[in-house]
């Protein structure tokens, strides 16, 4: 055991000699004599109230950057900078720019650091942020509950129908579900590439979607199928409503960072578009419990699963954003749709296995047309 | 009721407008309608604490360390480098300078370097003045990594152009410019190696003045003598040399930073001090990469233009603002004798290039 031990040492320890002398001696600084660094920052939240201007900045940079001076639409503004230092690599600072701004129109920050380098930041339309009193976190809550809650419970009011359907028409519904949930993936990961876009290069966000998704898709596997068990009625109904959950977590992130940086012009449109976008939502999640008796207990917990989410999420956006953030969580929401559509096609296929059928039917590729049609449909809104 | 209440109260009047609503769904229209009326409600940027006085906010944080840099915007104002007089045998006057193009880095705003190239280790380089008629020697060393040259505007031999070819010293090695002093006038000189645009906007680049004889100026002899540096009539005058300048930091072939004479806003955080009873009397060029044109706006007052400076009356008479294009150059003249003292801004009415460090006051006592 201790000689397995000593095994791994080994070539670590020769990895960190060959890292510690290259750190140390430089030997390749000659190719970059002269040369100044090269600088990135990122602009990760910005934010405009009666004082001015508010920008939460990130170093990418390897050598400390020094902010030296910033702009405000081609005008040298004063500032603060806190902390008032150069920042280091990932390093964040705060600048405070006691600027007029215009309600309602655009305006570009641009910092420029000491190497004279400029990074501009485009704010799309000026209006003041959210601000944390109780008001505030209670009117969007009711923004996250409009967008989460609302439809998803709504969805579940299909649930009597759905008992009432023939076996290849609760086909067609399980279908629909995987259209749906198939939809949701796709625009997870190209809502977590879009932020990941935003979020410094430094930190690989585009990288972590990918590693965030395929973890929590293997944990839920695991999770999931435990002890031999295939995941079916209440317990599938459970998995769905999460990996929705975590969807809409996203989503209300999106619609509160949205919210804070005062491109939500059409904020009440915006709003209705995403509830008719999310009932289907409830449908998939009742669809697993047709052979069950539940109560409203079980729906309104899995209304809770699927639709409080976005609550957080819409508070963290308006309050709190950050692109990175937001990167993790389309990246877990990702995976968890993934676990739902495997376990959501694995429960199909068993019941049509069950039937002779084979692992594609009619009903089954129309559910899957009519859940991918909706949910392109209801998009068209937001 | 007057014509400001009555717009005034019907602002107010269409703010309550929008507040008439009800139910559960007014809330959230409520609150976008709050953002959107940011503007004039209670959320109003209109006054963030405090600002800079005479600034308004629009100003660089912190100051430029002048003794780093080895030249003050200040000092530069007035700080003519005459050369080395002698006289010839013919009897002519001999005037000799020394130039030498070294690589430096500037700090042309507090905190922002730039990779300059300069003449003397300053930019703009030393502003050269020479009486009309002079024989003017300049000894001339490139310490820079690029061939360089100085080329006068002025009267000279193809010989003395200060071209690839005529007197284009490579690094390490030195050139001597000679020729006559002429036409009289408000000059510059800057490289002309190739990539031209480079070399000027790096910042090799400087005034060059020449004083009229009187003596050849009978008809305009008093005017001649009180441009004549060295005379009494001169001494009466206030002169100051501004150099309109931009810096293009990130190399976009876009000037992050104007200014005269380097320095983002050095003279609007420390203005120019005017004595109220001495008449002014400003050499202004425009070496500007990048725009077309630069201006000079004189607040609170009027000024006699006198275009290159080649004449002796003004080609420009009571004006208040005046452009000119790349490598244009005039002399400027005005008094404040009747003004109360105080803060006279004067700026390049590009707002633009003025909010962007050409901004200048001339304190007046």
């Amino acid at each position: 055991m201790t000689a397995a031990w000593t095994r791994a040492l080994l070539p670590l320890a020769v990895i960190v000699a060959i890292a510690a002398i290259f750190v140390t001696t430089r030997p390749l600084d000659f190719l970059s004599a002269g040369v100044p660094p090269a600088e990135e920052l990122t602009v990760e939240r910005a934010t405009l109230d009666g004082e001015g201007l508010h920008l939460t900045v990130r170093s990418g940079a390897w050598e400390p950057l020094s902010i030296a001076q910033v702009q405000v639409d081609g005008a040298y503004w004063e500032f603060t900078l806190t902390p008032d230092a150069p920042l280091g690599r990932l390093a964040t600072a705060r600048l405070d720019i006691p600027y007029p701004w215009t309600a309602g129109e655009p305006h570009v920050v641009t910092v420029v650091t000491s190497t004279g380098t400029t990074f501009e930041h485009t704010i799309a339309v000026a209006a003041a942020t959210p601000s944390r009193s109780p008001a505030d976190f209670a009117v969007f809550a009711v923004v996250g509950l409009m967008v989460g809650v609302v439809p998803v419970a709504t969805g579940m009011l299909f649930f009597p129908l759905l008992r009432q359907v023939s076996r290849r028409g609760l086909d067609f519904v399980l279908a629909l579900t995987i259209g749906l949930l198939a939809f949701l993936l796709i625009d997870t990961l190209e809502e977590g590439m879009e932020a990941a876009a935003r979020a410094p290069a430094g930190l690989q966000a585009g990288l972590a979607v990918w590693l965030a998704a395929g973890g929590t898709f293997l944990a839920l596997m695991w999770i999931g199928r435990r002890g031999g068990r295939r995941p079916e009625g209440r317990a599938l109904a459970f998995y769905i409503a999460l990996g929705i959950g975590l969807h809409n977590l996203g989503e209300g992130l999106v619609i509160g960072a949205s919210f804070a940086i005062g491109e939500t012009a059409l904020a009440s449109f915006l709003i209705v578009g995403f509830m008719l976008h999310n009932v289907t939502e409830g449908v998939g999640i009742s669809a697993p419990l047709v052979g069950e008796r539940p109560g409203w207990p079980l729906f309104a917990g899995l209304a809770a699963v699927a639709g409080l989410p976005a609550v957080a999420g819409t508070w963290a956006g308006v309050f709190a954003f950050a692109p990175h953030w937001a990167v993790l969580c389309f990246g877990i929401g990702a995976g968890a749709i993934l676990q739902v559509i495997v376990e959501v096609g694995a429960f199909i296929g068993r019941r049509a296995a069950a039937a002779g059928d084979g692992w594609i039917t009619g009903s089954g590729l129309a559910g899957f047309g009519a859940g991918l049609a909706v949910m392109y449909g209801t998009a068209l809104l937001i | 009721m007057g014509l400001i209440e009555r717009l005034l109260s019907r602002r107010r009047f269409l703010g309550a407008g929008l507040a008439v609503s009800g139910g559960a769904g007014a809330l959230l229209l409520a609150r976008s309608e709050a953002a959107a009326q940011a503007g004039h409600g209670h959320d109003a940027p209109a006054a963030p604490a405090a600002p800079h006085p005479h600034s308004g906010g629009n100003r660089t944080k912190g100051a430029v360390d002048a003794a780093r840099n080895g030249f003050d915007p200040h000092s530069m104002l007035t700080d003519w480098d005459t050369g080395k007089v002698s006289e010839l045998p013919d009897g002519r006057r001999l005037r000799e300078f020394e130039i030498v193009a070294i690589d430096r880095e500037i700090e042309i705003a507090p905190g922002i370097f730039f990779p300059a190239w300069t003449y003397n280790g300053r930019v703009p380089g030393p502003a050269l003045r020479a009486t009309e008629g002079d024989v003017v020697r300049i000894r001339f060393f490139n310490g820079g990594a690029h061939p360089h040259t100085l080329h006068f505007h002025g009267i000279h031999s193809a010989r003395m152009d200060g071209i690839p070819g005529a007197g284009e010293a490579f690094p390490g090695e030195e050139f001597i410019y000679e020729f006559t002093a002429q036409p009289f006038g408000c000059h510059l000189y800057h490289c002309h190696s190739f990539p031209l645009r480079r070399h000027l906007h790096k910042g090799l680049y400087g005034a060059f003045v020449i004083d009229p004889d009187p003596e050849r100026h009978p008809e305009h002899r008093e005017a001649a003598r009180s441009r004549l540096l060295g005379t009494p009539e001169n001494a009466a005058w206030q002169e100051l040399v501004m150099v309109m300048n931009g810096f293009d930091t990130n190399f976009d072939e876009e000037n992050e930073v104007y200014a005269v004479n380097s320095i983002a806003f050095a003279y609007h955080d420390k203005p120019i001090h005017i004595a109220r009873e001495r008449p002014v009397r400003i050499y202004l060029v425009n070496l500007t990469e990048f725009d077309p044109i630069n201006s000079f706006h004189l607040h609170a007052n009027f000024f006699d233009y006198f275009d290159h400076g080649t004449t002796l009356t003004p080609t420009l008479k009571t004006v208040d603002t005046v452009m000119q294009c790349q490598a244009q150059r005039g002399i400027l003249e005005f008094t404040f004798k009747d003004h109360e003292p105080g803060s006279y801004m004067f700026h390049a009415h590009q707002t633009e290039f003025a909010e962007l460090g050409w901004m200048s006051r001339f304190e007046v006592a």
